[in-house]
């Protein structure tokens, strides 16, 4: 156990094996996808209130959560890089940011799209969304941190103390729908209790939502491995990996 | 003590000091935080001495049976309710598609000398119930009989 859990933050065993763990993540993630898009274009049925327009929820809900969650890992690679000082968790931090940024602005765009024809605005400074909004600037401000430092175990630290920072944000943005007043409704799915949406209308959300996970998964461990080879191209592995492509070719 | 045991004493006491600065900051902005005005807030506030009449956020329901739109205009007035005080409401702009009876609407516009709020935007608010129409049994309860804070 303490040996396979070594092997995943020494960066040539983690380089090698985000290779294999890429790729069957990506192949789950294209086959969930499409089946739950399927499911929520075609199979569900429209909304009582909303009609066909509800079907945006298959993109913009997974897009919040794992606006999140991505967050949630980026802080977590932190906290672990910091405290036990596992270079390779450096190197997974850095890379999520800018997939979390894509993720938090898909969501503020389909959110955007979705608010038009049902709410009547494209935007309202309401807290759910100014926290969301919040998010993608955290998400910037630490891509910036890192670009402004020259040395790299400068840029690892202050970027890791930030991104443990930003964390408050985020019980904001869950908690944001019920401890004031906003324009955004409560939680769907993710409260205590029975989800507020029914079976046939539920299950491609699940499904969509295990997708982009593993989707994420994929694009980082694969941004993870182009990561590791920057950061430790002076290292006789990356020098050894070369050679061996080198006699190959 | 270890040096990691350090860092990570460090590392926990800066989470803990910026979890209690955050939640001091969001207590003292307080009801600036709010997006929109309850019917009750606002009666109650029009009847302190210092009220002047300003732009409000104003979210209720749309009471029934009190929707009165005029001919050849989008002229509409209805009144907004939380069950406990009530505000009528005048617009002539395009409602959203959701906007009904029932409905949880949020009012945005200035309050006139007569107690009338003159809307310049209509906003729908939707509930988190995603269902089927063929399921009518299970329907509004949340969005209609629900008090205060929920619509």
């Amino acid at each position: 156990m303490k040996k396979w859990f070594h092997q995943w933050v020494s960066p040539p065993h983690l380089y090698e094996r985000a290779d294999r763990y890429a790729k069957v993540f990506l192949f789950l993630a294209i086959a969930s996808i499409l089946v739950a898009l399927y499911g929520g274009l075609v199979l569900a049925p429209a909304d009582y209130q909303q009609g066909d327009a509800f079907r945006i929820i298959y993109v913009h809900v997974p897009s919040a959560w794992l606006s999140m969650f991505a967050y949630a890992f980026m802080a977590g690679a932190s906290f672990v890089a910091l405290v036990w000082r596992f270079s390779a968790a450096h190197a997974v931090a850095t890379v999520i940011a800018p997939i979390g940024a894509v993720f938090t602005l898909l969501c503020l765009l389909t959110g955007s799209l979705w608010g038009k024809p049902m709410w009547g605005t494209w935007w309202e400074w309401d807290a759910r969304m100014t926290s969301e909004l919040v998010l993608l600037l955290i998400y910037l401000g630490y891509i910036a941190l890192r670009l402004s430092f020259e040395e790299q175990a400068k840029a690892d630290k202050a970027a890791a103390i930030f991104a443990l920072i930003g964390v408050v944000n985020l019980p904001i943005i869950h908690y944001s729908v019920y401890w004031w007043n906003t324009l955004h409704q409560g939680a769907t799915v993710s409260k205590i209790g029975k989800p507020s949406i029914t079976w046939d209308m539920g299950w491609p959300l699940l499904l969509m939502t295990i997708g982009f996970m593993l989707f994420f998964g994929a694009i980082t461990l694969m941004a993870t491995r182009g990561e590791l080879l920057s950061r430790e191209r002076r290292t006789k592995w990356v020098k050894e990996l070369v050679d061996i492509n080198r006699g190959v070719n | 003590m270890k040096a990691r045991q350090k860092r990570l004493l460090a590392v926990l006491l800066t989470l803990a000091g910026v979890g209690i600065a955050t939640a001091i900051i969001l207590k003292a902005f307080g009801a600036n935080l709010l997006y929109y005005t309850t019917p009750t807030e606002l009666v109650t506030e029009t009847k302190t001495a210092d009220y002047v009449p300003k732009k409000y956020h104003l979210g209720g329901m749309v009471k029934e049976g009190a929707v009165v739109r005029k001919d050849n205009s989008l002229d509409v007035k209805f009144v907004l309710t939380d069950y406990t005080s009530e505000i009528p409401v005048e617009f002539d702009g395009i409602l959203p598609d959701l906007f009904r009876e029932g409905q949880g609407i949020i009012a945005i516009g200035v309050m006139q000398a007569d107690g009338t709020l003159k809307a310049e935007k209509v906003l729908a608010k939707h509930d988190e119930n995603y269902m089927p129409p063929n399921l009518p049994t299970e329907k509004p309860s949340d969005n209609l009989n629900k008090p205060k804070g929920s619509y």
